[in-house]
C-alpha cells in the first residue's frame, strides 16, 4: 500500500459552500458498473452547455489543467454517499483537497482512495483561492507529516486533518481491507457476543 | 464527551479493535446492498479472491434504477439492464439473499429493511446509500457508506470508523394539525443548517418523538444526513417493539422477551451525557417548503422568502445561486408558486402512512390540468397494502399516476425525470441542482400531504386550508 505523505502540483479552485455530490457527478453517470470513465464527468452539468461546449468552469480553463490540488469552501461533498464523486475528481487528476469543511461520508470516501481532505479556516481559504486565481502557475506542496502547505517551496500555512485519516494516509493503511481482515478472529468473537447475531 | 447514550452503548458493543490509525474497527450487524453502489465492490473482492464474510447478515434489493412503469425485462435502458444483471450475478455468486421483483418484498432498501423486521434496535447497519440513517428510527447506528467501504463490509463485515459526538435534539410540546414528521425534520435542518451535524450523531427525543409512529420517526431520521449528521436515531420504546412484532425477520415468540430486554438495555440512560443539547418547541413548527438548492433553505408555507442580507457573508454566494436557479425572489411568498410536477414517494415519504395522508387530501379532488402528478410506493408491500385500502383508486381518480415501487424521481436514475426548467413539489429529501434528472430542473421539498395539495391547486398551497373542507 502506498504511503501518502507529500502531494505536489498546481491547484484548481472551485468556489461555493454546500457543493453536493449530485453537482460533482450527476446520478445518470452512476449507471456505469465500473469507475473507469468517471474522470470524464466531474461537475459535468456545470461545465458544459446543452451542446457539450465548455462554459468556462475552472476544470476546463487552460491554466488549471494538470492541477493535483483542489481548493474548496464549506461542507464540500454533502448529500449522496456516491463514491463516484471522489472517483471522478481523482480520475480527473485531483490528489488532495483543501477545504473549509467536508461532509462526513465524502471525506471518508476520499480517505479510502488515498486522497487527503485537509481543512483551513475561511480567511485562509479566501487567500488560497485568490492566490491560485491570480497566479495559477503557483506550485504547491501538501506535506501531511508536517501538516503544512508550501507554496513555491516556502511554508504558506498550517492545515488541519483528522488525525486518524492522516495516520492512515501517512502509514499507507488507507486501503483498510487488509487491516480489518487481520482481525477476523476478533470479529467473530464480537459477533458471537451480540445477542441479535446469536438469534437471542 | 458523551456517556451512557445509545450511541455509546451500541458503538462499544460493536468495537472489534482500535486500529493503528486511531480509527475503530466496528462490526456491522446488518449490511444492506442495492444495485448502484455494489457492482464495483463485488468486483474488488472477487479480484482479491475474497468471499462475502457474513452472507447471512447481508441482504440485497433493487431500487435506484428500476423503472416504475413497466418492469418487463430486459429494461428499455441498456445501462439499467446491465446494472440489474450485475447484481443478479453477484448475489448468486456470493450467496446473498436477494429481494427482487418476484419476491414480493422488493422496494427501496430503507423501506424494506424495517418492513421485514431486519432492522432491530441495538444494531449497527451499513448501506452504500446516505439515507441509511433512516434505520436509526429503531435505535440503531446506521451509516451511509461509499463503495470501497461496501467492499470492506462485504469482505470483513466491519468498517474502519471514527467516533462521533452526540447531539440530543429535543422537540417538546404538541404539533399543530397539518404539521407532519417531514415538517419536523425540515424545521430542524432549517434551524441547525446543512453543515450543523458534521461530526455528530443526532439523538432525537422529547414528547413529539415519543408520540410519533415508527414511520414518522423514519422520516425524521432519514433526513439526519441532510443536516450533515451521518447518523440519527430515536431511542427504542414500546412503539418500536409493537412495530417489530410478527415481522418476517423479527424474533419469534419464544425469543421475544429476551429480545425486548436487550432492546430496552441499549436506550440512552436517564442521566446520559451529551456533547450538545438543542431544544425546540413543537408549537413553532409550520408546514415547511424549501425554496432553494439545499434542504436548509426553507420557510413556513405562509412565510416570505428571506432577504439575502439576512445571511452571513460566506453564505451569500450559495443563496444568490439558489435564487437564480429557482427563479424566485427575496420577499415573495412561497405559497402560490406554480408547479409542473408532483412527486409522492422516496425513502423519506414512500410508506403506507405517507400515502394515506396524501390520499386524504386527494380524495374527491382533481389534479390541476397543468400538473403531471405521480405516486410511487416505496415497496411492493406498501403498494399491495395501499391497493387493499383502495388508495390507488383515490389517486388515479384524482388524476395521479399509480406506479411500481422504487426510488424514482427522488434521484431520477430511472426514466422518471423533470424536463428542462420544470419545477416540482416533491416528498423526497434533496433539492440539489439537477437532482431530479434535469440540470435546470427545480425542486421544492415538502410533506406528502402538502405535495398532494400542490398537485390539486397547481401551485404551492397550505394543506390546512384544503383540510378545512374535509
Amino acid at each position: 500500500m502506498n504511503k501518502v505523505t507529500q502531494i505536489e502540483g498546481k491547484a484548481v479552485p472551485v468556489e461555493g459552500n454546500d457543493i453536493d455530490t449530485d453537482r460533482i457527478i450527476p446520478a445518470r453517470y452512476l449507471k456505469e458498473i465500473t469507475f473507469t470513465n468517471m474522470g470524464n464527468y466531474p461537475f459535468y452539468d456545470e461545465r458544459f452547455d446543452a451542446e457539450g461546449k465548455p462554459k468556462g468552469h475552472p476544470f476546463d480553463l487552460p491554466q488549471f489543467q494538470g492541477a493535483h490540488l483542489l481548493f474548496v469552501n464549506q461542507n464540500f461533498g454533502c448529500g449522496s454517499s456516491r463514491e463516484h464523486a471522489p472517483q471522478s475528481l481523482m480520475r480527473w487528476g485531483v490528489r488532495a483537497i483543501i477545504g473549509e469543511s467536508f461532509a462526513e461520508i465524502f471525506a471518508g470516501n476520499c480517505t479510502m482512495l488515498g486522497i487527503p481532505t485537509a481543512t483551513v479556516n475561511h480567511g485562509e481559504m479566501m487567500k488560497l483561492q485568490t492566490l491560485v486565481k491570480e497566479k495559477p502557475e503557483t506550485k504547491f506542496m501538501l506535506d501531511l507529516e508536517k501538516k503544512t502547505l508550501l507554496s513555491e517551496g516556502k511554508e504558506y500555512l498550517k492545515f488541519d486533518i483528522h488525525e486518524s485519516k492522516r495516520n492512515a494516509l501517512v502509514n499507507g493503511t488507507w486501503d483498510s481491507t487488509g487491516l480489518l481482515l487481520g482481525n477476523a478472529g476478533k470479529t467473530a468473537e464480537v459477533a458471537k457476543k451480540l445477542p441479535y447475531v446469536a438469534g437471542f | 464527551m458523551s456517556k451512557g447514550t445509545l450511541y455509546n452503548k451500541v458503538w462499544d458493543s460493536h468495537v472489534v479493535d482500535k486500529l493503528p490509525t486511531g480509527q475503530y474497527q466496528l462490526f456491522i450487524g446488518l449490511h444492506l446492498i442495492h444495485e448502484v453502489t455494489s457492482p464495483q465492490a463485488f468486483d474488488m473482492i472477487a479480484e482479491k479472491g475474497l468471499k462475502v464474510a457474513y452472507p447471512n447478515r447481508t441482504f440485497a434489493t433493487v431500487d435506484h434504477i428500476v423503472p416504475t412503469k413497466s418492469q418487463a425485462r430486459p429494461f428499455q435502458d441498456n445501462e439499467a439492464e446491465l446494472m440489474m444483471g450485475a447484481i443478479e450475478k453477484n448475489v448468486k455468486k456470493f450467496g446473498v439473499p436477494f429481494y427482487d421483483f418476484n419476491s414480493g418484498n422488493q422496494g427501496i432498501v430503507h423501506i424494506i429493511g424495517p418492513e421485514m423486521g431486519l432492522t432491530q434496535p441495538g444494531m449497527t447497519i451499513a448501506c452504500g446509500d446516505s439515507h441509511t440513517s433512516t434505520h436509526g428510527a429503531f435505535g440503531t447506528l446506521a451509516f451511509g457508506i461509499g463503495t470501497t467501504q461496501v467492499r470492506d463490509v462485504l469482505a470483513t463485515q466491519c468498517l474502519a470508523m471514527d467516533a462521533l459526538k452526540v447531539r440530543r435534539i429535543n422537540v417538546n410540546g404538541k404539533l399543530k394539525p397539518g404539521v407532519t414528521a417531514k415538517d419536523v425534520t425540515l424545521y430542524i435542518i432549517q434551524k441547525l443548517g446543512v453543515k450543523g451535524g458534521i461530526g455528530y450523531a443526532y439523538e432525537y427525543g422529547g414528547s413529539v418523538f415519543d408520540a410519533m409512529t415508527m414511520e414518522e420517526r423514519m422520516t425524521v431520521c432519514n433526513m439526519a444526513i441532510e443536516g450533515g449528521a451521518r447518523v440519527g436515531y430515536v431511542n427504542p420504546d414500546q412503539t418500536t417493539f409493537d412495530y417489530l412484532k410478527g415481522r418476517k425477520y423479527s424474533p419469534t415468540a419464544d425469543k421475544w422477551d429476551k429480545a425486548v430486554a436487550y432492546w430496552k438495555s441499549v436506550a440512552s440512560d436517564k442521566d446520559a451525557v451529551f456533547d450538545d443539547v438543542v431544544n425546540f418547541d413543537a408549537a413553532d413548527i409550520e408546514p415547511i417548503v424549501t425554496w432553494g438548492i439545499t434542504p436548509d433553505q426553507s420557510v413556513g408555507v405562509n412565510d416570505k422568502l428571506p432577504e439575502v442580507s439576512r445571511f452571513s457573508a460566506d453564505e451569500v454566494k450559495t443563496v444568490e445561486l439558489a435564487y437564480k436557479h429557482m427563479d424566485l425572489k427575496p420577499g415573495q411568498s412561497i405559497k402560490g408558486t406554480p408547479i409542473n410536477v408532483a412527486f409522492i414517494g422516496s425513502c423519506t415519504n414512500g410508506r403506507i402512512s405517507d400515502l394515506r395522508e396524501a390520499a386524504k387530501v386527494a380524495k374527491g379532488r382533481k389534479v390541476s390540468k397543468s400538473v403531471r402528478a405521480f405516486v410511487v410506493p416505496g415497496s411492493q408491500q406498501v403498494k399491495a397494502q395501499a391497493e387493499k385500502e383502495g388508495l390507488d383508486k383515490i389517486f388515479t381518480e384524482a388524476g395521479f399516476e399509480w406506479r411500481q415501487a422504487g426510488c424514482s424521481m427522488c434521484l431520477a436514475m430511472n426514466p422518471d425525470k423533470l424536463q428542462g426548467r420544470e419545477i416540482s413539489a416533491s416528498s423526497s429529501n434533496r433539492n440539489f441542482i439537477g437532482r431530479q434528472g434535469s440540470k435546470d430542473g427545480r425542486t421544492m421539498l415538502m410533506s406528502p400531504a402538502m405535495v398532494a395539495a400542490a398537485a390539486i391547486e397547481g401551485r404551492v398551497a397550505d394543506v390546512r386550508e384544503l383540510m378545512k373542507n374535509l
